[in-house]
This record gives C-alpha cells, sequence and structure tokens, in this order.
C-alpha cells in the first residue's frame, strides 16, 4: 500500500488530560481520509500534531511522511513539505483583500516590493480553481463565510499543497456552500492531493470519504475502508459513541400554551450601510412550552435578528414593537431584554461567547452572577457547584471545572456557552445554530435539553441551517430570506422542499 | 515488593501533580519569590541596612503613594485599559490641598475630602469618554496627563506652597501611638502586625477547606503550608522591626485596608468577576448582560479617586506641594502593575500581585540608593526588570 503519511503512536498529554494515547493514522496517497469522533476526542490536536503546531518533542510518537521519519518544529517546516492546515476557526485578516490574504507572509515581491499586478494575476487563477467569482482586491469582511472558506483553500493552493487538512471545513457553511466545497475536494483528488478532513457532518463523510478513522477518547478505535463497501452512518456513529443511537431526536410531545412573545413590525438598519434592511418589517410570536425554529440560507438576516431583539446588539435605527406576556417590553440594552426574560445563544463562541482565558467555573455564571452571590459576595463553592452540575448535565470533557474555556475542544466550548445561559433560566431562550461543530450524541443531548425546556413551559427559538434539525425539533417554522419572513409553516406539514421552495421564490 | 511499587506511584503522582501545579501557578510563586531574593540580595549587599527598623519604616513610606495607585491601575488594567493621567493627578491635588490648606486656611480634614472627590470626578471625566464615547484610554489619560500637569502648574504659580499644618503631615509621617504603653517596643504596633497576619492565615486555611469541599483546591499541601508560614513569619517580623522603631505607620494601615478591601473587590465580589469578564472578553462579556460602560467608567473614577489620595499622602510626606510632583509616577505604577503579573489585554493580574510589584520596585530603588548607584543606572536597571518580568510571563504562557 502507498501511504503518504503514517502516525505512528502518537501521544500528547496536557497537564491534567492525555488528548492522544497512542494513536495510529495511516493515509493513502491521493485519498480523502475522513477523521470522526465526539467532541474532545482528540481529532484537532491530532491535526496539530502532524502540521507542526505542536512541535516534534511535545508529543510522543512518530510521523514517517513520504517514507520518511519527519521531526517538524514548526509549521514551515510543514508547509515546505506540503502540508497544509485550515483551522476550525478561520485565519484570516478581516481588513486585508483576497489577494493579500492569499500571499500573507509569502508576498511575490521584488527586493521586498511588492509586485501586484502579478499577486492579482495568481489571485485570480486561484480563485478561478476554487470556483469563486471575486474580485482579487475584494476585502475579505465583505465576504460570507462560504467564500471566505474558499479562500482558505485558494490560500492552501498558492502553497503548492500536497496533504490538505481541514478541520470542520463545512461547519459553518450552508448546503449550497457545503456542497460546493465538497465537489472541489474531489476534484482535488483527481488531481492527486491528498486531503484529511474531520467533519461532524456524516452525510457528507459518507459521500466523499476513501477512508475513515473514527477516535474516541484520543485513541484509534476503527479505520474503515469505504472502497470495499458502503459504511453507513450508523457503523459511524457506533464507534464514535461506543453505542448504536436509534434516534436522532428525543421524542417529544408539545404541550403548548398562549402567546409568549410577540415582535411587531421589527425593522433593523445595517450598522455601517444606512440604506440597507437587515431585518425588514418582520412579525411573528412565539407560545410558550413551543420550540420554534427559524429557517433560513446563510445570511438570511436571522442572526441579525436576534440580536437586535437581544438588546439592541445588532443595527441601527431599529424600529418595532416587542410585547412580553401582553406588555409591550423593553429591551433597548442587554440587561433590560435579560430582564424582560429573553436569552440569546450566539453562533460565534470565541468571539462573542466565552472568556476564553477563564476557568469554566468562572464562564458558567457570568450570565447571572447573583444566583452565585450572597449581597454581591460571590460564592466560590455554590459557583464550583453549579459548574459542576452542568459539566455533569452537558456531559462537558474536561479534566476538571478548572480547566480554561481556551484549551476546550470546539463543541465543549458550545457546551459551556450553553450552561452559561440555561444557568440565567430565562423565559424565551434564543439559540443561534446551537448545534454547530456538535457531535451526534452531543447534538442528542442537546436536543433533549431543548424539549426539557419547552416542556417545562419555556420557550424556545432555533435558528438553524440544517433542515433536517429544525425538522426534527420544532413545533412551527418561519422561514426567512433576505431579511424579511416569507413563510410559516407547522413542522407537521414541513419538508425540506417546501421550505427551500419558499426561499426561492421570494428570491424571484 | 508490591507495596513499594504503589508506593512509588503514589509518590510519582504527588509528584507530577506537584509539577504541573508548579508549571500553573510559576508567576504567582515567582514574584514572590523574586521580592524574597531582591530583599536578600541587597540586604547582604547593603551591609544589613535594608531591613533595620528606620530603613523599613522609610521603604514603606517612600511606596506607600505608588502602592495606593497600583491597586487602582491593577483594575484599570485588568478591565482592558490604561491610565496614564495618574502622576499628573497626583500633583494636581496635592497642589489643591496645599492651596486650600495652606492659602485659604481650609479646615484640613474638609479639604481632604474635597480633594478626594475632586480626584474621582477627574478620573470619572476621563472614564466617561473613555467608557461611553470609546475613545481610547490610552489618549484620553495621555490628554488627561498634560492637562493637569498643566493646571498643577497654573495653580502654584510656578511656586512651591507649604508648609502644611502638622495635623495634616500625620497623614504619612504619624506612626500609630502605643495604646499598651510599651517601653522602647510599640506593643500595640506589633500587636496590630500579629493580628492582622493570624488574620490572613485564618482567612487562608477558611477559603482552602471550603474548597476542597467542592475538589477546586490544587495547590498541593507542602506548597499551601510554606507559603502561609513565610507569609505570618514575614508579617510578624516586619511589624517588629517597625514596633521597634516607632510603630506602625498611619499610611501602612491605610495600605493594608485597601489591599485588603480591593482584593475583596476584585477576588470575590461580582464587580470584581465582571471587570474581569470585560477585560477577558468584553463582547461576550456585554452579550452577558455586564454593563460594561458603566463598570470601566468606575475604574476610572476609583482610580482618580486613589491617585488624590495619593496626592495627599505624597504632599504631606514632603510637607510641601511642588510642581514637579507626580512627575513619571504613572510609569512605575504601571511598570508594578505589569511586575506583579497583569496583562497587556487585560483579563489578568492581582491586587497583591500589583503590590508586590511596587515593592519590588521600591526594594530596588531603596537598596540601590543606599548602594550609591545613581539616578542612571537605576532607571536602566528598573527598566531591564520590568522587561524580564514579561518576557518571563510571555514564555511561561506560550511554553504552557
Ligand atoms: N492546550 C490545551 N490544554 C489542555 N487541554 C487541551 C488543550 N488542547 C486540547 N485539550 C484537550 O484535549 C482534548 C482533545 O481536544 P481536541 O480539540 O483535539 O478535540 P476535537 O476532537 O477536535 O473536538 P471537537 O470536535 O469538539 O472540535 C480535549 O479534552 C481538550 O480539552
Ligand atoms: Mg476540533
Amino acid at each position: 500500500m502507498d501511504y503518504i503519511l503514517e502516525m505512528r503512536g502518537i501521544t500528547k498529554e496536557f497537564p491534567g488530560v492525555k488528548a492522544l494515547d497512542n494513536v495510529n493514522l495511516q493515509v493513502r496517497r491521493g485519498e480523502i481520509h475522513a477523521l470522526c469522533g465526539e467532541n474532545g476526542a482528540g481529532k484537532s490536536t491530532l491535526m496539530k500534531v502532524l502540521s507542526g503546531i505542536y512541535p516534534h518533542g511535545s508529543y510522543d510518537g512518530e510521523i514517517i511522511y513520504e517514507g520518511e521519519t519527519k521531526a517538524y518544529r514548526g509549521i514551515a517546516d510543514t508547509e515546505r513539505d506540503g502540508i497544509i492546515i485550515i483551522h476550525q476557526e478561520l485565519a484570516l485578516v478581516p481588513l486585508l483583500s483576497i489577494a493579500e490574504n492569499i500571499f500573507l507572509g509569502n508576498e511575490c515581491a521584488k527586493n521586498g516590493v511588492i509586485d501586484w499586478r502579478e499577486t492579482n494575476r495568481r489571485t485570480a487563477e486561484l480563485l478561478k480553481l476554487v470556483g469563486l467569482r471575486e474580485n482579487p482586491e475584494t476585502r475579505v469582511d465583505d465576504l460570507g463565510l462560504g467564500k471566505q472558506q474558499l479562500v482558505e483553500i485558494a490560500k492552501a493552493l498558492s502553497k503548492k499543497v500536497k496533504l490538505l487538512i481541514l478541520d470542520e471545513p463545512t461547519s459553518s457553511l450552508n448546503e449550497a456552500d457545503s456542497e460546493a466545497l465538497l465537489s472541489l475536494l474531489m476534484e482535488f483528488r483527481k488531481q492527486g492531493i491528498t486531503a484529511i478532513m474531520i467533519s461532524h457532518k456524516l452525510n457528507e463523510i459518507a459521500k466523499i470519504a476513501d477512508t475513515i478513522t473514527v477516535l474516541r477518547d484520543g485513541a484509534t478505535v476503527s479505520t474503515k475502508d469505504c472502497s470495499t463497501g458502503q459504511v453507513g452512518e450508523d457503523d459511524i456513529i457506533r464507534d464514535m459513541v461506543g453505542r448504536s443511537l436509534h434516534d436522532r431526536y428525543p421524542p417529544r410531545e408539545p404541550r403548548i400554551g398562549n402567546t409568549v412573545m410577540e415582535v411587531k413590525n421589527w425593522t433593523v438598519h445595517h450598522p455601517f450601510h444606512n440604506e440597507w434592511l437587515s431585518v425588514d418589517n418582520v412579525n411573528f410570536n412565539v407560545r410558550k412550552g413551543e420550540v420554534l425554529g427559524i429557517a433560513g440560507l446563510m445570511g438570511s438576516g436571522r442572526t441579525e435578528l436576534a440580536m437586535s431583539l437581544f438588546g439592541r446588539s445588532y443595527g441601527r435605527h431599529i424600529t418595532g414593537e416587542v410585547i412580553v406576556n401582553g406588555k409591550l417590553a423593553d429591551v433597548s440594552t442587554i440587561p433590560r431584554a435579560i430582564n424582560a426574560g429573553l436569552a440569546y445563544v450566539t453562533e460565534d463562541r470565541k468571539t462573542y461567547g466565552l472568556v476564553l482565558d477563564q476557568t469554566i467555573r468562572r464562564n458558567v455564571p457570568l450570565a447571572n452572577l447573583e444566583g452565585v452571590a450572597d449581597h454581591m459576595v460571590v460564592d466560590e463553592r455554590r459557583e464550583g457547584e453549579v459548574a459542576s452540575e452542568y459539566r455533569a448535565k452537558m456531559n462537558i470533557k474536561c479534566s476538571s471545572v478548572e480547566q480554561e474555556a481556551v484549551n476546550l475542544s470546539g463543541g465543549n466550548q458550545q457546551k459551556v456557552v450553553l450552561s452559561k445561559w440555561l444557568f440565567a433560566d430565562p423565559d424565551i431562550l434564543i439559540l443561534d445554530e446551537p448545534t454547530r461543530g456538535i457531535d451526534v450524541g452531543a447534538k442528542y443531548e442537546i436536543y433533549t435539553i431543548i424539549r426539557d425546556l419547552a416542556a417545562a413551559g419555556r420557550s424556545v427559538i432555533v435558528i438553524s441551517s440544517e433542515m433536517p434539525e429544525l425538522l426534527g425539533i420544532t413545533d412551527r417554522i418561519y422561514v426567512m430570506n433576505e431579511g424579511r419572513f416569507v413563510g410559516e409553516l407547522p413542522t407537521a406539514d414541513a419538508t425540506q422542499e417546501k421550505i427551500m421552495s419558499m426561499i426561492i421564490k421570494s428570491g424571484g | 515488593m508490591d507495596q513499594s511499587a504503589t508506593a512509588r506511584a503514589s509518590t510519582q503522582h504527588e509528584e507530577h501533580s506537584a509539577t504541573s501545579f508548579i508549571k500553573k501557578h510559576i508567576r504567582e510563586y515567582g514574584i514572590l519569590i523574586a521580592l524574597i531574593a531582591i530583599m536578600g540580595f541587597f540586604q547582604v549587599a547593603t551591609g544589613g541596612i535594608l531591613l533595620k527598623p528606620v530603613n523599613i519604616t522609610n521603604l514603606i513610606l517612600q511606596n506607600s503613594y505608588i502602592v495606593i495607585m497600583a491597586i487602582g491601575m491593577l483594575l484599570v488594567i485588568v478591565s482592558g485599559n490604561i491610565d496614564l493621567s495618574v502622576g499628573s493627578v497626583l500633583g494636581f491635588i496635592g497642589a489643591l490641598a496645599a492651596v486650600m490648606i495652606v492659602n485659604w486656611e481650609v479646615n484640613y480634614f474638609l479639604a481632604a475630602i474635597i480633594c478626594l472627590a475632586a480626584g474621582a470626578l477627574i478620573g470619572a471625566a476621563q472614564g466617561f469618554w473613555i467608557a461611553y464615547y470609546k475613545i481610547p484610554s490610552f489618549i484620553v489619560t495621555l490628554a488627561g496627563m498634560l492637562v493637569f500637569k498643566g493646571l498643577t502648574l497654573w495653580l502654584l504659580e510656578g511656586q512651591s506652597i507649604g508648609p502644611f499644618p502638622p495635623q495634616f503631615q500625620l497623614i504619612a509621617s504619624g506612626f500609630v501611638p502605643d495604646f499598651f504603653g510599651g517601653e522602647g517596643l510599640n506593643l500595640f504596633s506589633l500587636f496590630i502586625g500579629l493580628a492582622v497576619a493570624l488574620g490572613i492565615l485564618v482567612m487562608a486555611i477558611r477559603t482552602r477547606t471550603e474548597h476542597q469541599k467542592t475538589g477546586i483546591v490544587d495547590e498541593p499541601f507542602s506548597f499551601f503550608a510554606t507559603k502561609h508560614a513565610l507569609i505570618f513569619i514575614a508579617l510578624v517580623y516586619l511589624s517588629y522591626l517597625m514596633a521597634d522603631f516607632r510603630g506602625l505607620p498611619n499610611v501602612f494601615i491605610v495600605m493594608a485596608l485597601l489591599i485588603a478591601v480591593y482584593s475583596f473587590i476584585a477576588g470575590r465580589t461580582t464587580i470584581g468577576r465582571r471587570i474581569y469578564a470585560i477585560g477577558g472578553n468584553e463582547k461576550a462579556a456585554k452579550l452577558s448582560g455586564i454593563n460594561s460602560e458603566r463598570l470601566t467608567f468606575l475604574t476610572f473614577a476609583n482610580m482618580g479617586m486613589l491617585a488624590a489620595l495619593a496626592g495627599l499622602v505624597f504632599a504631606a510626606r514632603l510637607n510641601t506641594a511642588t510642581p514637579k510632583a507626580g512627575l513619571a509616577f504613572e510609569l512605575d505604577v504601571i511598570a508594578a502593575v505589569f511586575i506583579g503579573g497583569a496583562s497587556m489585554s487585560g483579563g489578568v493580574g492581582t491586587v497583591v500581585g500589583a503590590v508586590v510589584g511596587a515593592f519590588i520596585m521600591g526594594v530596588m530603588n531603596n537598596g540601590m540608593s543606599i548602594l550609591g548607584i545613581g539616578i542612571d543606572w537605576q532607571q536602566v536597571i528598573k527598566g531591564l526588570v520590568l522587561l524580564a518580568a514579561v518576557i518571563f510571563d510571555v514564555l511561561n504562557k506560550n511554553k504552557a
């Protein structure tokens, strides 16, 4: 067998945690190799070992690449060998142009003077390769996440890539963008580029992977060859969580009461472009005990709607009314919105969700410090108990609640953010992409939590780009497109096709 | 044989947890050890002068205003800002006090209250622009630094004003009287010192047992015991030394109270928690319902008030207000906070660390002066120490 890469007996320890324990990984030349596993299984860590972010000596084990044992000291070494990693969180400089980002640190320059013509020409070529029709001089923060992902890939291509590592590349992409990315990967496979892809989206993996390696608790559980026979999603799940998972969504009997919140004529202007409407005259209501879904494509204005409702944390010139329990509610600042019973769980956990340098114990009560304090004095014991309680309830994988949030795996960070808001105990909980980057087992847990909240008489609004998820857990769905609500239907009558056709019709 | 193997395994485990603990907390211990090492060095180098009662007393008096301001600065820096104006504000308040007390013969107590209020107002005025209009604190307080330096000159008309009435001078140069009537030794001072040391010990033990119950303690017992034994002995010894001279200085009491109160605020109250959260990630803190504007505003108002207090102490100590008072003090204060382990990007640092940082600077100043090292080389050495401390921080963080 022609292996481009073999990792043998990789063991990596952090203070108090063994993130990788004797992991073996073999990747054949020219294949798409999928890496699966629960949150905190060690996938990202393994790829950081491979790409030199954790240099030789900081881990045990061997890396054999192209038949040679390698001792990489840093990312410069691996890039020279054609190993390029695209991280779970994108690493582009928002204020620079596409071209500047692609050639950052690798500028086309003569004697230190940048040759812009050459830069732009080569950028245009690369963009064509990845199928992105944008001007090389466009600023990166003017692009959506899907396009930014493509820019990252173009950047990788500019470096003569042989082994491309993608850590959850589609977790923040909508379906169309994900499709495009996957077919791009298949195109690369034809050209002989090897890829390792981490993903929690098992349908994608089943579709494109040639080999699947599953990690659990820092150890290799199985490696499956897909060419010898179809590997089903259920097999992957069994290896990931160690048991079969029969249903993806917990069973539920909704008990829906009166209207709790009503939003009337809600209009929000873009913060910088005054004439743009981010949210355009939206009307909706949510009832007691209801799980309400908001469907739509990336950039349809769902996050903007949620954030503008939550203490005007987005947008300008906001007009409209919010009525909670029959009374006009003041949601003009975040503390007031919280007082009115609202909570908003952000989709961007690192920027808006967590104080990364602080421990889990300190992050969890942050939205409800009074809950762990007597007359402004924080009771650290109660705080520790609360954090431990949520750690158990949400199954957060960590060495202790004293671990800093920055050292948690992506999915476990998401669980900490959720815990924070569950502890604040709101009446109306808005969840923005609550299962992004979360493994199947944990998704089920989060759905269960949503169900229990609704059963306890709370209202939950779920914004999600994964339609099966909305269809699986909500009672009613609003469809949003280009800042407007373009349809409403009970989940019992809804299908993906119906929702998509509402979006398409409204666009035309 | 089997037993010895398990015994070995368990000691190995303990060693392991001890080393990982040191790795995690090396900074906190590092700075204490640094202070002790620096004191030890100068004690030897100065032939025992450093720890003479009169010199220790002096050292505390000399550094009191830096310590007072470092406490306020810590909160400002933890919240992710900086205040460059504190030196000028100190000078300005000293001048204001002198004009009121000496020229206008205002009652010194009333004047002190007015001065503290004025300081808080100055801090609030700067904090207003920083918190509510998002003007970078560096710029606002740089402007403040120039403005108040100018206003000091204007207020004093370029002259020094003094002397102050004796009661006012007591703020800085008074000592706690001996109610127990000890002969030669100020027994009451010794008693206070003992009480404070005991108090700290009891608090530490209580926190530890409480933490043990929830399992959030990770400090090995040997560390805990050594650290607190050292602190206890040091405090008792220091108060003995001072009792042997003239007793505890009044400012020492003020400082100890401030340290206690602000440590408590920073470490244990919801306000403290929120300030750290803002410094750690302001967006996340705001979205958690924390009123970051108001807290930022308050940290600056508080800083202004503490700068005013330091101004009063400084003026009382010199017994005159001069146009040069407070010149470049902000640099010492900021350096103390960073030496004490605070991070430039906010969210990290402790009050006690800042105070220890201030004393590291103070001991170096004092020791080098005794050794007759010129002001030129003193500056060079202090600068290098600051750099070393921060480099240590950064390397340490990267390694983890
Ligand atoms: N710098 C670090 N310090 C301490 N622990 C760490 C550090 N980085 C990772 N860990 C721990 O190592 C384990 C593996 O983390 P890793 O990020 O590799 O998970 P992952 O499989 O990528 O999960 P996810 O799907 O959630 O992204 C986790 O338990 C995490 O808490
Ligand atoms: Mg990961």
